[in-house]
């Protein structure tokens, strides 16, 4: 629709695909990280028996706009020790793969940014420039404490990676798709075709399906976790050892680059785990357009459930930030290579014998 | 091709979230390891010591406040006891009662924090908030008692600077009633939680002798699994009349005396000080608190040495006088700067991590390990 749109306007097929994929999410995106940094700072307030952001705004809502407000006056701050090209790149790196990685998500049913056929597996290799961008960040302040971050990071990443994408594997291997379009429209509106009750058809192995597709959502809710660096595996950027990790020498505008993409990712995730094993933009109940026959009230309330189970999602990071403490790099290692993957990969084997009978 | 290789050397503070003010930990690194940790402390030095060469017995006392600024009832305390000994004076026993409740309510509030930051050093940051919430419930009691909420130049050599407010008997039963429900709260959100332990059982352990050797006190010993608080062993002000139990570390998540232990012991520790200021409160006696109070204070020549269970260990005050009514020389026997030498020991061989929870389990306050 979009892409139509731009295509007629201007004629090219590269320019306007790269609009219809861009400018939507650019338009969601920032306002939201908006949102989300309110939320978070909301969320931990009351969890922490206070109130949260009250002064700009009702009950604070303006804080974060206030907050950018001052970040874009801040003096950006280059020490005469960092490498500057690769400082300066950082950021932009790292903002750049999470936003990216919104392209092969599907909002709703008439919306997706690129229509990938490969796009779970796009994301994956997208959301790798992070990894990238952290190491630049890390190396280019010239600051041990960042060295250390990034060096964790990046380990961190690597490792949480394999079972994300073992169980990934179960998913593809159970419904024969990867993209991920197709993976929630299967998933077709009530909610007992998720398929982490087992997938759309009704038989036997739907039924045998239920407690391994549950394992398979705790592995990768836990590993997406510990890719966007949330506690309890925010180790990169422990405060209380080092200081704020890769980030500690940014200020102003790149340090909100980092922050932005930081709350990009946690949706990023939510929404690829929704799609991927809680029916993406679809409601749980039918739909109130198909029932009052209005076609166009179908995407605004998938639209709506994209949003919802997202945030839901995003919400339960929070929580689980403002409650757990925080794990040390090696038993962070130990977590995944030794419980994790093979779980992971016991599972997948486990699903792919239940898909066969 | 040889690589060359060499350790590196981190400077961990003075800035730094969590050295629990301007200490300066100087690690050497290998790779993640720590070789080797050189603590450097001075930034806060304030030459308590030789300004109290100058100052008359009573004006010392707001100075004591400002060494252990978490525990300035009992650095107050110590010091009362040090000058009344010198002088030979008996105090009330209102005095003795009041000062036993204060001096184990700031025991409460000393560990909250001692806690509440420890968790946060690990990463919980929620029940930091929680320990403050409660914390900020003591020091509502100690304004009302004196005005002030940090330092309270309340108590002093022979007797206290206001009697209690009339509400306080109240106010502090509401608060041990409402505290207790929270202390197992903490317990559920903290204390057992799984991660938290996985990050401080069999961590920084401290043997029962190597304690001992480095002279290590308070919470830290009792973590080593030594039974020794002086207000059993050593008993001073009216410690002997209450009943409380003394915690020790048990070993019960990993190996006995590691920084769980040290840090569980301060938990319970919190449970027995509410048990005192009960019975405290039970018993309290009428009376006068400002009698006993000298004009002028002028001991006879002579020198004594007394100490007291501050909430980080045994403070001990040394005063000589020359017959004036200044102090010749006061020496004062702090247990944070003690505590923070076994530092090294207890760090080599661990990962940076592990050193926010050992130094958190150490527990130490700079304004006394610099005095």
């Amino acid at each position: 629709m979009i892409y139509e749109f731009f295509y007629n306007l201007i004629g090219s097929e590269i320019i306007a695909g790269f609009i219809a994929a861009s400018l939507p999410l650019l338009i969601f995106i920032l306002p939201f990280a908006l949102v989300a940094v309110l939320l978070e700072r909301k969320v931990a307030g009351h969890m922490q028996d206070r109130l949260g952001p009250m002064r700009v705004g009702y009950h604070g809502i303006l804080q974060t706009i206030a907050d950018i407000i001052k970040l874009l006056q801040k003096e950006d701050i280059i020490a005469r020790e960092n490498d500057k090209i690769l400082f300066n790149i950082a950021p932009v790196l790292v903002f750049t793969g999470s936003y990216a990685a919104f392209a092969a998500i599907p909002f709703t049913s008439a919306y997706i940014g690129a229509n990938i056929d490969l796009g779970i597996f796009y994301i994956i290799a997208v959301t790798g420039l992070v990894v990238a961008g952290i190491l630049m960040a890390g190396w280019a302040s010239n600051n041990k404490y960042s060295l250390l971050g990034a060096m964790r990071s990046a380990a961190q990443i690597v490792s949480y990676e394999i079972p994300t994408i073992l169980v990934v594997l179960t998913l593809v291997m159970f419904t024969g798709t990867t993209n991920l379009m197709t993976l929630s429209e299967n998933q077709t509106a009530y909610f007992w075709n998720w398929n982490i009750l087992g997938g759309p058809e009704f038989s036997l192995a739907k039924i045998l399906l239920i407690p391994f597709m549950i394992i398979s959502f705790f592995i990768i809710y836990i590993s997406t976790l510990a890719e966007v660096n949330r506690t309890p595996f925010d180790i990169p950027e422990a405060e209380s050892e080092l200081v704020s990790g890769y980030h500690t020498e940014y200020s102003g505008m790149k340090f909100a680059m980092f922050f932005l993409a930081e709350y990009a990712n946690m949706f990023a995730v939510s929404a690829i785990v929704s799609a991927l094993f809680f029916g993406g933009y679809h409601s749980p109940f039918g739909y109130l357009g198909n029932t009052l026959g209005i076609e166009w009230l179908i995407p605004v309330e998938q639209f709506f459930w994209f949003t919802f189970k997202g945030v839901f999602f995003v919400f339960v990071q929070m929580w689980l930030r403002w409650t757990l403490p925080r794990l040390r790099v090696d038993q962070l290692m130990t977590a995944s290579w030794k419980y994790l993957i093979p779980i992971a990969f016991v599972n997948l084997l486990i699903v792919g014998i239940i898909t066969l009978l | 091709m040889s690589i060359r290789t060499e350790e590196m050397v981190l400077n961990m503070g003075p800035q730094h979230p969590s050295t629990h003010g301007v200490l300066r930990l100087e690690l050497t690194l290998e790779g993640e390891i720590i070789t080797k940790v050189v603590p450097h402390i001075g930034y806060l030095h304030r030459c308590f010591e030789k300004h109290c060469e100058a100052m008359t017995y009573q004006q010392v006392v707001p100075y004591t406040d400002r060494m252990d600024y978490l525990a300035a009832m009992g650095n107050e305390l110590g010091y009362a006891i040090a000058v009344e000994k010198l002088l030979n004076i008996q105090v009330p026993e209102r005095v003795e009662y009041i000062r036993v409740i204060m001096a184990e309510l700031q025991r409460i509030a000393s560990h909250l924090v001692a806690i509440g930051t420890y968790g946060a050093d690990i990463g919980a940051f929620t029940p930091f908030l929680y320990c403050f919430r409660d914390r900020e419930r003591i020091l509502h009691l100690f304004e009302i008692t004196c005005g002030a909420r940090l330092l309270y130049n309340y108590i002093w050599p022979g007797g206290l600077s206001h009697d209690l407010h009339p509400d306080f008997v109240r106010l502090t039963r509401e608060f041990i009633k409402e505290f207790r429900p929270n202390l197992v709260e903490l317990n559920n959100l903290l204390t057992y939680n799984r991660i938290f332990i996985d990050r401080t059982a069999n961590v920084g352990i401290l043997p029962v002798e190597t304690a001992i050797n480095f002279g290590i006190t308070g919470p830290m010993l009792r973590g080593s699994g030594m039974k020794w608080d002086l207000r059993r062993d050593d008993p001073y002000s009216v410690y002997h009349k209450f009943e409380f139990d003394i915690p020790v570390g048990e070993g019960k998540m990993g190996t006995v005396g590691d920084s769980w232990d040290r840090y569980y012991v301060r938990v319970r520790e919190m449970e027995e000080s509410l048990k005192i200021i009960e019975q405290a409160l039970d018993q309290l006696p009428e009376g006068d608190v400002t009698s006993a109070i000298p004009k002028r204070i002028k001991p006879p020549v002579g020198q004594v040495y007394t100490r007291i269970e501050n909430p980080r260990g045994e403070l001990g005050y040394f005063i000589i006088s020359d017959g004036s009514t200044s102090p010749f020389r006061v020496k004062v026997r702090a247990p944070s700067f003690v505590n923070l030498q076994i530092m090294d020991e207890l760090c080599r061989g661990h990962m940076v991590a592990d050193v926010v929870a050992i130094l958190g389990s150490v527990d130490i306050v700079l304004g006394e390990v610099d005095r």
